[in-house]
């Protein structure tokens, strides 16, 4: 997994709350065996005016001019400003693979629904929960400014904006850690494998019947 | 000390090892797989040389791709027409076969939407974790088992390890209290909470449901209701264990055998909330309130009862909340007070994680019986859950029934519920589906979704618009 530390980047704003994971990367790129290459179809209907086929050259297709990533000014973006329940539905890790393969390392939104939430730290990808207030004001600022940039700082939980506030975020000790480190959490646990196997024996002695076979 | 709820109780009894920085690591008894959300899992597992923890733990089933129609799926894996599909099942069988992993492929009676088939199977038993790449694992929920959703990655850590980096959600409760209306079902229940709490209501919390509604449902109802508590933010939905629980095992092929059985029932007794557990939310729907629910918007939350109308979102004081609606609106192509029952269907699908299980049929064909699918419907269909579903509703002459009326008999799959297949709407049709999600494009580019139980999609389907299907009942029913 790719580590993030710092990261200063461009900011786009996706005005409208509950955005699901359907959206974000619709069901028939979800037939694909591979890991990458789901960038192009991120947002795939809000983004094109066509409708889009899984493993299709997409750079012909017809673009959504009033969609904010087919902008010119949102170019090079790199963090995604957002509204509440963002990534809701579907529990698909092609979300965030999508939106780290378009070019994004972190998302701003005032709530995440809890599996999207999850699935980001497994790919490099920071989701930052900042307030209400501190959404909006960001939007402002955002639709107002063109370029406007943000530097999150992974090791100090603040978002700072051109004028030097710091807006500070909450974050897992845990998957703060493996973020700035980059870390394989698979490796990490097998790091316990005595421990996990201890507890698996007795919990087999406790609750024999989990451990039959399936027919 | 404080009592403990069920979800304590099943954290506690997982709990391999709290660390110093707050996360946990979790073990996992049962992990179920499909081909959509596995394949870069087991390529992960390829990569780094790892070997599955422990190989009787998975169980794998197609459900996603398969197609539905007896022409397609006579030929197998072969035979499936779309080859990206075609290669994620494949990929599916091939991995199963690589790591030994236990597989009801297609052909196999015992195939189906995984939510129905390890229930089915006993392979889904109370006190278990239950974990899968799919967000309505919450099913599994009802039988008092912890049970959720997880990304790919943690498929792959869960493989190699047993066990999941958890951290502990918080209590909430939905008490459903009194009897419900006839007519009005488990589905009902379920939308009527998400309408009341909201999509995101239940974010960060174990939803447990209780209340005397819950306690009268049957197990395929109290699925119903924990399939969808992610439709309102929660990973985890549980119902306690009572004995409809235990006698719905009984039996299965996966439930504990000789003393086993007695040692796993005098424990599952115990699996549920202490008198004295503190939730941190308590929510409390009056059940004989509830009246049967169909959904307008583009979110499960944008709900109202069938005789109610389309909202108005210049009556929204929240700018956000008025934005989604006057968005919705206009996806669906629905107008600010239009009655519910003025909305006219091209398309009726019954099946789905939520609702494909033989009580969900029963329920449908009763209203159909000796009726005829309206002739504006373009298509209805019928997709029963598992093969066995299949094989049950057969004995009982439910197929019949759904051929007489004119509604389409198919095989077992997830099918048009996200429209991985060739199941779909086209674009602009409205489709009155027992699936779980009305999101934009989820059943079809441009296809308009709206949620409701099976009773009520049997109902548009004989009428061509929704009707309060209770006026469809006899006065026996």
């Amino acid at each position: 997994m790719k580590a993030l530390t710092v990261h200063q980047g461009l900011v786009a704003p996706l005005d409208r709350a509950n955005v699901d994971t359907d959206m974000i990367i619709p069901k028939q790129f979800l037939k694909s065996i591979k890991r990458t290459g789901f960038g192009k179809n991120l947002f795939d209907e809000l983004r094109y005016l066509d409708v889009g086929e899984a493993d299709q050259d997409c750079s012909g297709r017809p673009l959504n001019p009033d969609f904010v990533l087919n902008q010119p000014r949102y170019k090079d973006v790199s963090i995604l400003l957002a509204r509440q329940n963002f990534g809701c539905g579907s529990s698909r890790e092609h979300a965030p693979w999508a939106l780290e393969d378009y070019g994004f390392r972190c998302v701003i939104a005032p709530s995440f629904a809890d599996i999207f939430y999850n699935n980001c730290f497994k790919n490099g990808l920071l989701p930052i929960v900042l307030s209400e207030q501190q959404v909006d004001d960001l939007f402002a600022a955002c639709q107002t400014e063109e370029g406007f940039n943000l530097t999150v700082d992974l090791e100090r939980q603040v978002v700072v904006t051109p004028g030097g506030d710091e807006l500070s975020f909450e974050i897992d000790p845990f998957r703060k850690e493996c973020l700035l480190k980059g870390l394989d959490e698979i490796g990490l646990t097998l790091q316990e494998e005595d421990t996990i196997r201890a507890f698996e024996n007795k919990h087999q002695k406790k609750f024999p019947w989990l451990f039959q076979e399936l027919a | 000390m404080a009592g403990r709820t069920l979800y304590d109780k099943l954290w506690d009894d997982h709990l391999v090892k709290s660390r110093d920085d707050g996360s946990a690591l979790l073990y996992i008894d049962r992990h179920l797989l499909h081909e959509v959300t596995s394949p870069q899992a087991f390529e992960g597992l390829r990569i780094a040389g790892r070997q599955p923890w422990r190989i009787n733990a998975n169980l794998a089933t197609p459900d996603h791709n398969v197609p539905t129609t007896l022409n397609e799926r006579n030929a197998g894996i072969e035979g499936i027409v779309d080859p990206v599909s075609r290669i994620q099942v494949q990929t599916l069988d091939d991995n199963c076969d690589e790591f030994g992993i236990t597989q009801y492929a297609m052909g196999d009676v015992r195939q189906g939407i995984v939510h129905v088939v390890g229930p089915e199977q006993g392979a889904t038993l109370p006190g278990m974790t239950v974990v899968c790449g799919d967000s309505h694992t919450a099913t599994h929920g009802a039988f008092g088992a912890l049970a959720h959703g997880i990304g790919t990655s943690e498929v792959e850590h869960v493989l190699a390890s047993q066990c999941l980096v958890a951290k502990k959600m918080k209590n909430m409760r939905v008490r459903v209290e009194g009897k419900l209306g006839r007519g009005v079902t488990a589905k009902d229940i379920v939308l009527a909470v998400i309408g009341e709490i909201g999509t995101a209501g239940g974010t960060g919390c174990a939803i447990e449901f209780a209340g005397t509604a819950l306690e009268d449902l049957s197990m395929e109802g109290r699925m119903t209701i924990c399939n969808m508590a992610i439709e309102a933010g929660a990973r985890v939905g549980l119902v306690a264990v009572d004995n409809t629980t235990i006698d719905y095992i009984r039996g299965k092929p996966g439930a504990p055998k000789g003393a086993d059985w007695d040692a796993a029932v005098n424990y599952w007794h115990t699996l549920h909330s202490d008198v004295d557990a503190v939730f941190d939310h308590e929510v409390i729907l009056d059940a004989a309130a509830i009246e049967p629910q169909v959904t307008w918007g583009t979110s499960p939350e944008m709900v109202a009862p069938v005789g109610a109308s389309v909202p108005d979102p210049d009556q929204e004081a929240d700018a956000t909340r008025a934005d989604g609606i006057r968005r919705a609106l206009q996806y669906m192509g629905l107008s600010a007070g239009q009655a519910l029952t003025s909305i006219q269907l091209d398309r009726v699908f019954i099946g789905s994680c939520t609702n494909s299980r033989i009580e969900d049929l029963r329920e449908a064909a009763a209203v159909v019986k000796g009726r005829k699918v309206a002739e504006t419907i373009k298509e209805a269909i019928v997709v029963p859950g598992s093969g066995l579903v299949k094989q049950q509703a057969e004995a009982e002459g439910l197929d019949k029934i759904f051929i007489e009326a004119g509604l389409q008999w198919r095989e077992p799959g997830c099918s048009m519920c996200l429209a991985m297949n060739a199941d779909r709407l086209g674009e602009g049709e409205h489709c009155a589906s027992t699936s779980n999600r009305n999101f934009e494009g989820r059943q079809g580019f441009g296809g308009r979704t709206h949620l409701v139980s099976p009773a009520m999609a049997a109902a548009a389907a004989v009428t061509g618009y929704f009707v309060d299907v209770r006026e469809l009942m006899g006065d026996a029913a």
